[in-house]
Order: structure tokens, then sequence, then C-alpha cells
């Protein structure tokens, strides 16, 4: 019994392997700057009144290039989903700007907005939310079609969504079953194809392969890779899981209650940490080879993440921070490069090696 | 491998008797749509001290054999065979009411998702000090000073001040440490910790697995870890099980099953898992799905998935993959796997 | 705590028992169309032998509505000879004699008529009016949903034989059509009026829960306008459970016409109707037990019929349970 996965892993992999890995330089497509999302407290019932607001998303600063992936990894509520909802204008973002290709999208709306929003694609978390149970999958992949009709003919659509599932690793005939019969990672093959459906030039992943056992993640994982080669996408990757994040992204930002506090190419944040959380957070990641156990610097965190609604002043990270002085509760530090090759934001920002270098045969 | 020093004088049975021995256990499910087999002849043995990771995906029947073992299961739809034995005595023949007695002080489990395991009306003070008035008859105020006493021993911070708070006023991270804390309230022999970090970011999931073995540590409890995460298992465990489709497929020190595994799902989860220590090249996924457990492939139950399986006249006589059980046989010294060709894994 | 572990372990299973399934070749001979909700669950229906016990028997009562005269096997319902009165059930009289003599199977027969208009015509305002105000204040929120849903309250703090009782009272001194008579129409409308919140609610929290979902959020991600992903996504995930209550509900509204009968503002003698005809049997229960029996039988079986198509229409409505 041969799958037909198998055979196609082993195409594309030496299809990958004839291709030389491509450089991350092209064109800025997606640039964020000073992106903030603060979502009212209310209070009332019919007549609410505004009690105060969480600041789930608070200056974040990134830049996406085509055909590149960057991830951001943080941990539950530091804002990294909201800023997800933000770039498929999902929600609108309280102050900043999102510029896409030269327009802010804060201002587009009508056909404009619907032409963003068919190039700027998102594939969800949870497999098993993020497609209606009463639609088949032939429908759920055609959807975007009924929305954007000059993507594709209405002649031939179904013989597009099964080239679709093909290409994502599903078998065609399946296009009049629905969701609840497939496993975890096949569902997230059809999120994927849903996106792809579109022709984007960017797709949003918000932790697409959290809810996936481990031997599927990488069949997920492999397949963006993939598609990424072949359709020149360019990807945010969103996710607290840092390996995975390592091992798919060119360029890596660490968010930390609702702002991004260090940032640069993988090698640079995994290797050469320089603000202390990112130290924290990467000294806490398990590691997978025996010989490695305990030679790692071990960073325990005193306390819990403080509440979005109520920021610390100055650096966000300030309560935790084993380097805190006086100064980081009055200036909020800049996130820019102190020497370090990359820019942190920390007023004492300084590379410290946290993970073991694994030497690669 | 090298077991921690235990601290304990008293309950602690001779040297070399197990605390907890599973003898081939099987549990069922009857359904309307067929039987499901979760677990199929599963043995381990537990030593105090002794940190056993079974480590498996969804559907391997990690869970369903450790709440086996806590009694947790509904029976029916549950049938149980096997034998589970607590310090010699074989639970699964006695009465209903004589587990419970050597359950309760003896196995507890905390559980993956600690805000659904805590009752949202009652304070957490007053559900740690239950655990003391119920088996131990202590007063309230008595159960109060001790409910304070654990928190303090599972760190969480100012302990007397948040004994009356509610579990939707603590952190993931926190309501974690309260089920700990209820968990080794009655100072059990054996911890079974069910995915406990699962739900926790990174930080903090550092934070509970140094807890579990500081704690274990100290009172030199046995500490069944079920998890999925290769690094976890890792930087926790000294022995592992690795568990597919309801079976034990590979059993041996961490150490020596993470450095060179001897069953190719083993290996195959290895090389699928991205690493933060390198960036490392392709990933290397298993292929296909895990099996249907109405419908286990006859045979070596993941052949079909199995990139070193033989069949038909490639296979050695009596060793097909796909109609031959493959028995967990010692492969290395002090190791076992369930393979026909496990040397050839090893690349021995 | 063991009941969360059991349904992990369900999922887990219900994950792991459809893999396997996909993964062995079992290819659709069905792929080169493609069907949707509706064709599939029409499919379904077809094969659901509860939805066709009920749609018989529901086409039953309606042809006996329309044409009682067909059934009433020659008897005129209203040729009474009071020295029949009470009269047992016999050979010729299937279901006996009424109080008043009059032949009792005729009664019966020409009471479906004003009872299936008033429980279906009741039941559809009722759907109409939830699945519309209870879409509009879920899928909104805000404002909106705070006004309709007070105003539901309102018609909650009201009981539906009190609320009906005045409507009834004050409508025929009304111009307004249906509510000025005193037909079957006006005791609908009034049932109706007085019955829709529940019915609302329970759109209103399933249009919550799925306006929430990523699903949604996809399709809005896509660009997909309000009226696109009310129809297409929230609305065939929130009325299933509607669709059961208000079959349900049908019975209950039959039989509160009753009440407001024995209260002196339904439907009245010479008027035919199955609440009528339990309400003037429940004097006569000890005597004449079959006065009650034979209509409440005809009730009961309506209501299993529509109860039987609401349950098998919820499943076709729902993938995850079809076979």
């Amino acid at each position: 019994m041969t799958s037909p996965e198998s055979e196609r892993d082993r195409e594309v992999a030496q299809a990958r392997a004839a291709a030389a890995p491509q450089p991350a330089s092209g064109e800025a497509l997606l640039e964020i700057r000073g992106l903030q999302k603060h979502f009212p407290l209310t209070q009332g019932v019919v007549f609410k009144r505004t009690v105060g607001h969480v600041r789930a998303v608070d200056g974040v600063d990134l830049t996406l290039r085509r055909g590149e992936t960057v991830g951001l990894v943080g941990e539950s509520g530091c804002g990294k989903s909201t800023v997800s909802k933000l770039l498929v204008a999902l929600e609108k973002p309280t102050g900043g700007s999102i510029v896409y290709k030269g327009t802010d999208v804060a201002g587009l709306s009508g056909r404009a907005l619907k032409d963003y929003r068919r190039e700027v694609q998102i594939i969800f978390q949870d497999p098993y939310a993020s497609l209606n149970p009463r639609m088949t999958v032939g429908d759920i992949v055609a959807e975007g079609w009924s929305v954007h009709a000059d993507v594709a003919p209405k002649k031939g659509r179904l013989q597009r969504t099964q080239e679709l599932l093909d290409r994502v690793g599903l078998n065609p005939d399946y296009v009049n079953r629905y969701p609840h019969q497939f496993s975890g990672g096949q569902r997230q093959r059809i999120g994927i194809a849903r996106a792809l459906a579109l022709r984007p030039e960017v797709i949003v992943c918000d932790e697409p392969v959290s809810a996936l056992d481990v031997s599927v993640q990488a069949q997920v994982v492999n397949l963006l890779e993939d598609l990424q080669d072949e359709f020149g996408l360019s990807y945010l990757f969103i996710a607290h899981d840092l390996s995975v994040v390592r091992h798919i992204s060119d360029r890596v930002a660490v968010m930390y209650l609702g702002s991004i506090v260090e940032e640069g190419t993988d090698e640079q944040v995994y290797t050469t940490p320089s603000h202390p959380y990112t130290q924290a957070l990467l000294s806490s990641v398990p590691l997978h080879e025996p010989h490695l156990r305990g030679q790692k610097d071990r960073i325990l965190l005193q306390g819990d993440v403080p509440s979005p609604a109520d920021p610390p002043s100055g650096c966000r990270f300030r309560t935790r921070c084993w380097k805190a002085q006086d100064i980081c509760a009055q200036e909020p530090p800049a996130l820019v490069d102190r020497g370090q090759g990359h820019p942190a934001a920390c007023h004492f920002a300084e590379a410290r090696t946290v993970v073991p270098v694994e030497v690669v045969e | 491998m090298t077991l921690p020093q235990t601290t304990t004088a008293a309950g602690v049975p001779a040297p070399g008797t197990p605390l907890l021995e599973v003898d081939d256990l099987h549990v069922e499910f009857r359904q309307r749509s067929g039987v499901v087999h979760a677990v199929n002849g599963v043995s381990y043995e537990l030593a105090a001290g002794q940190t056993l990771a079974i480590l498996g995906e969804s559907g391997s029947g990690k869970s369903v054999s450790a709440q086996a073992i806590m009694g947790i299961l509904d029976t029916p739809p549950a049938v149980i065979r096997g034998g589970i034995r607590f310090e010699g005595r074989d639970l699964l023949t006695m009465s209903a009411e004589d587990q419970r007695k050597i359950r309760g002080p003896g196995i507890s489990m905390i559980f993956q998702d600690a805000l659904s395991s805590l009752n949202p009306v009652y304070s957490v003070g007053w559900q740690i000090g239950e655990m003391f008035r119920v088996h131990r008859g202590a007063s309230r105020k008595e159960a109060k000073r001790k409910a304070v006493e654990l928190m303090d021993r599972v760190r969480i911070p100012a302990a007397a001040r948040r004994v009356d708070d509610y579990p939707h006023q603590f952190s993931g991270g926190m309501r974690q440490r309260v089920m700990i804390a209820m968990a080794i309230a009655l100072d059990p022999r054996i911890l079974i910790a069910d995915e406990p970090t699962t739900a926790l970011d990174v930080t903090v999931q550092a934070q509970v697995m140094d807890l579990l073995k500081d704690l274990q540590r100290e009172t030199g409890m046995g500490l069944i870890l079920i998890t999925h995460d290769l690094g976890v298992v890792n930087e926790v465990a000294d022995d592992v099980a690795v568990m597919y489709a309801g079976r034990i497929v590979e059993r041996g020190t961490v150490d020596d099953v993470f450095t060179d595994a001897a069953h190719p799902y083993t290996d195959g989860l290895m090389k699928s898992v991205p690493q933060v220590e390198a960036k490392g090249g392709r990933l290397q996924p298993i292929t296909g799905q895990p099996p249907n457990l109405a419908a286990i492939p006859g045979g070596c139950p993941f052949h079909p998935r199995c990139s070193h399986r033989r069949l038909g006249a490639a296979a050695a006589p009596g060793r097909e993959c796909a109609t031959d059980v493959p028995p967990l046989r010692l492969v290395a010294p002090g190791r076992e796997a369930a393979c026909h060709y496990s040397e050839e894994v090893l690349g021995v | 705590m063991t009941d969360q572990q059991q349904a992990d372990l369900r999922h887990d299973e219900v994950q792991a028992g459809t893999t396997t399934g996909l993964a062995s070749p079992s290819v659709d001979v069905t792929s080169d169309r493609q069907n949707s909700l509706w064709s599939d669950a029409w499919a379904y229906l077809k094969r659901s032998v509860f939805f066709w016990i009920g749609a018989v028997l529901t086409l039953l009562f309606i042809v006996m509505a329309v044409f009682p005269q067909l059934f009433a096997r020659g008897q005129d319902p209203r040729a009474c000879d009071l020295a029949n009165s009470k009269a047992r059930p016999s050979a010729d009289h299937w279901f006996g004699y009424d109080v008043q003599g009059c032949d009792y199977m005729s009664n019966v027969v020409y009471g479906a008529r004003n009872s299936l208009i008033i429980g279906i015509f009741a039941v559809l305002v009722v759907l109409v009016l939830g699945v519309v105000v209870g879409a509009i204040a879920g899928y909104f929120g805000g404002v909106t949903d705070g006004v309709l849903s007070r105003i539901a309250d309102i018609f909650y703090a009201l009981p539906l034989i009190l609320g009906a009782l005045v409507l009834l009272r004050v409508g025929p001194q009304t111009d307004i059509p249906i509510i000025n008579s005193r037909g079957p129409g006006a005791v609908a409308l009034a049932l109706a009026l007085f019955g829709w919140m529940t019915a609302m609610r329970l759109v209103r929290s399933q249009v919550i829960a799925v306006k929430s979902s990523d699903y949604v959020a996809a399709a809005r991600a896509m660009g997909a306008s309000n009226s696109r992903i009310l129809v297409r996504h929230i609305l065939p995930n929130a009325v299933a459970p509607v669709l059961v209550y208000t079959t349900i509900t049908i019975g209950v509204l039959i039989a509160a016409e009753a009440t407001l009968t024995y209260l002196g503002v339904g439907l009245q003698r010479p008027a035919f109707s199955w609440g009528l005809q339990i309400e003037a049997g429940q004097d006569s229960i000890r005597s004449a037990p079959h006065l009650v029996l034979f209509p409440s039988i005809v009730l009961t079986l309506t209501v299993m019929a529509f109860i039987m198509m609401g349950d098998a229409l919820r499943d076709a409505l729902d993938p995850r349970q079809r076979a």
C-alpha cells in the first residue's frame, strides 16, 4: 500500500533540492508602523460605559518582503493573534498604519478593500473551528470565488477546486465530503486550499500547526514551504512554538505584551538573543538531544505577565526583568540596534547565547 | 541511568519492589459503531523516585491507559482487562470501595486543563483543604492551614493572602500549581501527570516541570508523565515508553531512545520535529495518518506508514510486517522495541 | 474532570477514526458533480424512515383539514340526537357520540382544520419572528441587540395565556384584520405574538456563537458580505435547535388554544377544534373517557409527525449526524 502523500513529498523534495534557497531581499509588501489596537473595557448592558482599555497591540513595527517568511513569536496574550486579525482587516487599528504596496489599509473601502482581502489571506489555528461544518469541502474551497468572481470563471470551478485539493495533498474526489470526515492535518490542508484559491500574495498563518499532532505538523510545515516556493508567497507566521518558527522563518520578531521586543534574522535572534525576554523564552524551550541536556543557561522568569489593561510604565518587561533599573520605569526603550547587529527594545541589550549550538553534520 | 536520590523513610516499599506494575492492560470501548481498541496489551513498571514518560500522539492510548490506572473510566462503555498492581495488590480484582481506599492516598493525577478541573464556585483554598477534610477528617481551620502550606510548597506567591481567591483569579500556570497542590496533598506514592504543561506557555511550562521534579525529589514519589512533547521527555524523564495505536512500540532510557531510536515510529517522530538549537534542513514527516482505533491495521499497526516495512517475499519468515504482529522484545541491552527489523533501524 | 477526559478521548477517537477511513482508497463515484448542504440533506431525508412516517401523517392530517368529508364516514358533525349523548364507540360510530349526541368521529375530523391552522400558522409566525429578530440581535449585537432583547424580555414577563387573553379581548373592538375576528387566525396570531421569545433567544445565542467562529472570520477576511455570511454560514448553523423547538411547540400551541376557549376568548362552539373537544370532554372524563381520548390521540399523532420531521430535518442539515 503506497500512500500518495509519500510520493508527493518525495517529488517535491527532489524539486526543492534542485532549486537554490531563495534570498529574502524582495521589495517590501507590507509595512506595519506603530500599529495599535485597544479594546474598550465596558460595563452595563444597554448603556455601555467605557471603564478602560486593553492594549492588546501597542506599537508594533514590522516589515514583510515579497517571498519571505517572518515569524512572530510570543506567549499567549501578547497580542500576536490580534496582529493577524488587524492584517486581514477583521479588526480596525486604533492607531498606526498597515501599508500594503504603498497604500494604507485603514483608508481602504469598497472595491479596494475587497482587492486587498483577496491578496492577503489567513490560515487559522484550530482546524476544527475554521471550517463550516455544514459546507462541503468543495464549497469551502470555492467560496472565495463566489465573492471574487473574477478570480475563476464559473465554468470549471469544480475542476479547479479539485486541482487545489490535489495540490495541498488531498484526494480530489473528496470535494463532496464534509469537514468532520477529515483528521486535523487534513482539515488544515483544506484551510490552506481555501486561502490559496484566491491566489493571494500574502498569507497570515495564525498558529497553523499548533493544534496538530507532532508527526502531522511536519507534513503541513513542508506543504507551506513548498507552496511558498511554487507561488512566491509571503508568510507572516505567527506561533508560540519557537522551534517551528526557527525552522520556517527568514526573519523573526519576538512580541511581549503588545509590542515587539526584538527582531532579526532567525540566526541573530536564536544564537545572539539580546533582549532579556527573548533570552528567557529561548532558555525555557526543552531541548531534544540528550547530550545537550543541562548544558543551557536556564533563566526562570518570576511572576506572571502583567495585564494589558494596565501595562507597566516605561519598559513593559521591567516588572519581571533581572536587569531593570530606574530608567526602565521612566523611558520605554526603542526597538533599535544597540551594537548586537539587530534591533532589541532594551536599554541594556546584550547578546547572550542561551541555546547550546548544535553542530549539524 | 541513575535514579534521583530519595529522601523518604516511611511508606516506601522495600527496594526492588515496583510501586506500580501494569500487566498486559487492554482497554476497549464498545460503541454502536464498533469496538474501539484504545489500549492493546500495555505492560510497564514504575519504581519509587522514577520518572517514566509515556510518549505518544492523540489516539495512541497514552491517556486512556493512565485513566484505567486511576479508575476514572466509566465501565461500560470501557472494558478493562489485564493487571494493575499497586505495591503488589491487583486493583482490578478488588471491589470498587477497596480500589478507592488504595487509590485515594496512593495514586493521584493532574490534567492538562486546570481551569475545567477546578470548581469555579469554591475558593482554591477550600478545594485544596477538601482533601484533608474528606480523607483525614481535618477541621475547617486545620484544612485551611494545610492548604496555605501546600500552596507555599507549590510556590504560589503570597499563599496566605491568595488562599481565599477563586480559580478564575489565577493565571494558567498558577492554576496548574493549584492542581498539583491538590494532587500531592495526601502524599501520594505515584503522581500521574497527563499533559500537565501542554496548555501552558513555554516559560511557565519550564517552571511547572521544575516544580514537579523538585517535589519528586522531596517525596520520592513515582512520576508518570504523559506527553507528546519530545523536549519535555528529554529534559524531565528517566525512562520513556513510546506508544502507538494502543501498544508500547519502544521502551528504554531517554538517553538511549533519543540518541538512537530502535523503532521506525520513534525514529520518524524525532526526524519530523524541528529543533530550536538548529535551523536544520527540510523536515522528514511520517507519511499518512494515525490509525483508526476501531480498525487497527493487521500485523504491525505502524506498517502502512513505515519506511522500513518488509512485505511478502521481501520479509524474513514469520516477520512479515502486514501479517505478523511484532512483539515487544529486547533489541539491545536495556532496550525493547516492537519491530521485526529494529536491528536495521538501529543500524547495528 | 472525568467527563472532560472522556470527551477528549472520544474526540481523539473520532479524529483517529475518520482518518484511516480516508487513507484507505475509497473514492467517491459522484465526484463529477458538486454537492451542496441542501442536496445532501434531501438525499438523507429521502432515506429517513422517520421523515417519511412524519410526512405521510402530516399529509394525512392536511388532507383531513381540507376535505373533512372524505374521512367523516358519511356522518354530519352537526346532526345530533341527545338520545345518543356520550354513547360509547361502536362498529358504526368508531369514536362514539359526544355530550350533545353528535357523531364524535366526524367532530374530530372536522376539528383538524382549525387545530392545524392554529398550530401551523402560529408556529410559522414564531419561527419567522424568532429567526429574524434573533439573527438580527445576535449578528449586529450592541444597541440593536440590547433593544431587541429587552423587548423580548418584556414579552417574557407577560404569561402566554394572559397576553393572548388580553389581545383576543381587545381585538374584536379594533379594525386590525385577522385580530378583529374570533377565528383561528386571531387565536394563532395571539399565541404566536406571546410565544416567539424562546425561539428568538435560541437563534440569538446560536448566532452569537457562530458569529465568533473562525470560519465566519475566514469568510469575512475573504471579503464576503454581511448577507452572504448570514445566509451561508450563520443561519444554517443556527436554525437546527430552533427547528426542534418549534416542532414541539406546535403541540403546545394547539393545546393552548383549548385553554383560551376555556377562558372564553378562543374558538367557541359551534366551531370544531381538538382543543375545544378535549376541553369539553374533561367534564365527563369518568363517564365518557373516549371524549378526551380520541382528540388527544389525533393531537399526539400530529405533534409526533411534526417532531419526527423536525428531528429528521435537523439531522439532515447536520453532516455530523448523517451516517
